[in-house]
């Protein structure tokens, strides 16, 4: 596999990772309501398709040849809405807004109240058939783009992944790229207990998927591991993106309870002062 | 006033099942800890599945269970469970009958924040139109642990909508709940009010204020939605000459629905529909979303004095 960033790059996605952080955690404390573990798990993933993967242009957000995110594990929305502000696509302003009646900041991505939101969701288990249906589309309009789907692996459960797995094999559809953000707990606890996913691989691979398991929190192989993909024309391929749920705040990290509490004040603080203090490091 | 939820209620109350009848088990859909099948999974680690987030897998499995002899609680959030669980319900379930207890919480648009993806105004209409079913959506903490408790003793398929936020307690203990018959709270003679869930709450408060204008409202609580209770709705069409309907739910094929069927074929008189607009959820808090959705007693009032006027 070839390296595609630059150190200077590199140091930059890591940056944005980590403010996306911060946003989140005050975003959520703010609404006093949201999903902190795994919006902390994408940062890194959003970061790099953000800033260095997704060809979109927030003065043009409905550009038919951009490229798309199907943000399929709906409920990480807050670090999507913290990359869109950085992004140009949104007022950082009405971040505060998040959950509130009359925001343009849904619970769940809404692409009817949000620019940069290329799908609506929040049921799980739905973007897998959107990202198929969408990277056919582009195929038969002769567009280039790239259809990136952004997948739970507590989401995996829901069948209608697998139903989307074989019609992107079937359809050889090179253009559509998985991401599966596993970070190995769901919402009543970790996926192994509550229905256990391994082997994982295998399971993409018998669905004839390209296959990569990396680890999700390095900028370079999440970086790395979309060129591959991208090199790899003949089907879909799958990204199997190791995380932690909760990263980067200790006392959130790898656990359910977590899932979609919101921070108290101390919590808050506690939790703003390690992600800050990471930036001195 | 003394609060409670409905779900909360219906974990406790079904650990006092599992501990009568241990042919029930219970199933849920990685979202236990908020449904409150939880405390079953405590006290009952062998009779409790959670099939992880497969909401149609989720009711296959429990019709299953009940083909071979026992007796299954399944649960999820009200549009997972009614909404994606839809098809499966109708096939496996309701056409060959069978003895399953579905029982959502989460229901319509006091689920709040999560938003539009979340709420669930078409419960109702979803579960009511399947031939078999029946449709239950209690008043408050108290019917819920009765209904929980009677429905047990019913055969064949049943749904029950529970919410999120507590309710106010409207019933007293000594309440019998009883399946398909629904239960007045005050008596009126101008029009009948027939609500159901946190709207007969509502109503209540909508009723003591149009008693400051001289206007006498009853208030039906009609928690068996499906089958509804005919001579009640006829009793109340004769005796008062004007019937509201008011649920959390959407104005299209719910409780006013269901009651309309009865009043327009078989005792006319002019009716008003409170409920959620043809419109989807949004995010906000509970409270805010029950005002930006008309729900409040104040925007039950206003609808009672329109219908007065159609009189
Ligand atoms: C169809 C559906 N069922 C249930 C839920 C409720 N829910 C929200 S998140 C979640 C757990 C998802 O786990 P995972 O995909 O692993 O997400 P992550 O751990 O990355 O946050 C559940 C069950 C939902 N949003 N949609």
């Amino acid at each position: 596999m070839t390296i595609s960033l630059t150190q200077e790059k590199v140091k930059e996605l890591e940056k944005i990772a980590l403010q996306i952080r911060r946003m989140v955690v005050k975003m959520v404390f703010t609404a006093q309501s949201g999903h902190l573990g795994g919006s902390l798990s994408v940062a890194e993933i959003i970061s790099v398709l953000y800033f260095s993967e997704l060809r979109i242009d927030p003065r043009n957000p409905n550009w038919p040849d951009r490229d798309r995110l199907v943000p399929s594990k709906g409920h990480c929305a807050p670090a999507i809405y913290a990359a869109l502000a950085l992004r140009g696509f949104i007022d950082p302003e009405c971040l505060t807004t998040l959950r509130q009646l009359d925001s343009i900041l849904q619970g769940h991505p809404c692409m009817t109240s949000t620019p940069g939101i290329d799908m609506s969701t929040g049921s799980l288990g739905h973007g897998l058939s959107i990202g198929v249906g969408m990277a056919l589309g582009g195929r038969l309009k002769r567009s280039n783009f790239l259809v990136y789907v952004l997948l739970g692996d507590g989401e995996l459960n829901e069948g209608q992944n697998w139903e989307a797995a074989m019609a992107a094999t079937k359809l050889s559809l090179s253009n559509l790229i998985a991401i599966v953000d596993r970070n190995r707990i769901q919402l009543d606890g970790p996926t192994e207990e509550i229905m256990p996913l391994e082997p994982l691989m295998e399971k993409w691979k018998a669905f004839n998927w390209n296959t990569i398991s990396i680890d999700g929190h390095s900028v370079e192989e999440i970086s790395d591991s979309i060129q591959w993909a991208k090199e790899n024309q003949d089907r879909p391929s799958v990204i199997i993106a190791n995380t932690i749920k909760g990263k980067g705040v200790s006392f959130m990290e790898n656990t359910h309870k977590w899932h979609g509490r919101p921070p108290t004040r101390e919590e808050y603080e506690m939790a703003i002062r390690e992600l800050e203090g990471e930036i001195d490091e | 006033m003394e609060m409670l939820g409905t779900r909360d209620v219906y974990g406790k109350t079904l650990v006092e099942l599992g501990r009568e009848n241990e042919n029930i088990v219970v199933l849920d859909a990685d979202l236990a800890s908020s449904t409150r099948t939880s405390y079953f999974a405590k006290e009952f680690p062998h009779r409790f599945f959670n099939m992880g987030v497969s909401e149609q897998d989720l009711i296959g499995t429990a019709a299953g269970l009940a083909l071979a002899g026992k007796l299954p609680f399944v649960s999820s959030f009200a549009i997972f469970l009614a909404g994606k669980g839809w098809e499966p319900i109708r096939q496996s379930i309701c056409i060959p009958n069978l003895d399953v207890k579905l029982v959502a919480t989460h229901g319509g648009i006091t689920v709040g924040e999560d938003g539009a993806s979340h709420h669930s105004t078409e419960d109702f209409a979803l579960m009511r139109v399947l031939p078999n079913m029946t449709v239950i959506c209690p008043a408050d903490g108290v019917e819920t642990e009765k209904a929980i408790r009677e429905i047990v003793k019913h055969r064949g398929p049943t749904y029950v909508r529970l919410a999120r936020p507590k309710f106010p307690v409207v019933l007293d203990h000594t309440y019998q709940f009883q399946l398909g018959r629904s239960f007045t709270l005050r008596e009126g003679k101008d029009l009948t009010m027939i609500a159901t869930g946190i709207m007969v709450y509502n109503c209540l408060r909508a009723a003591e204020e149009l008693d400051k204008e001289g206007i006498s409202a009853a208030v039906v609580n009609m928690s068996t939605l499906k089958p509804i209770d005919v001579p009640a709705i006829a009793r109340a069409a004769r005796q008062t000459g004007a019937i509201l309907t008011a649920e959390e739910h959407s104005v299209i094929g719910g409780l006013g629905s269901a009651v309309a069927e009865v009043v327009s074929q078989n005792c006319p008189v002019p009716m008003k529909i409170i409920g959620v607009d043809d419109l989807f959820g949004v995010s906000g808090n509970a409270d805010k979303l029950m005002e930006h959705f008309r729900l409040t007693y104040p925007y039950i009032v206003e609808g009672a004095r329109q219908l007065l006027g159609m009189k």
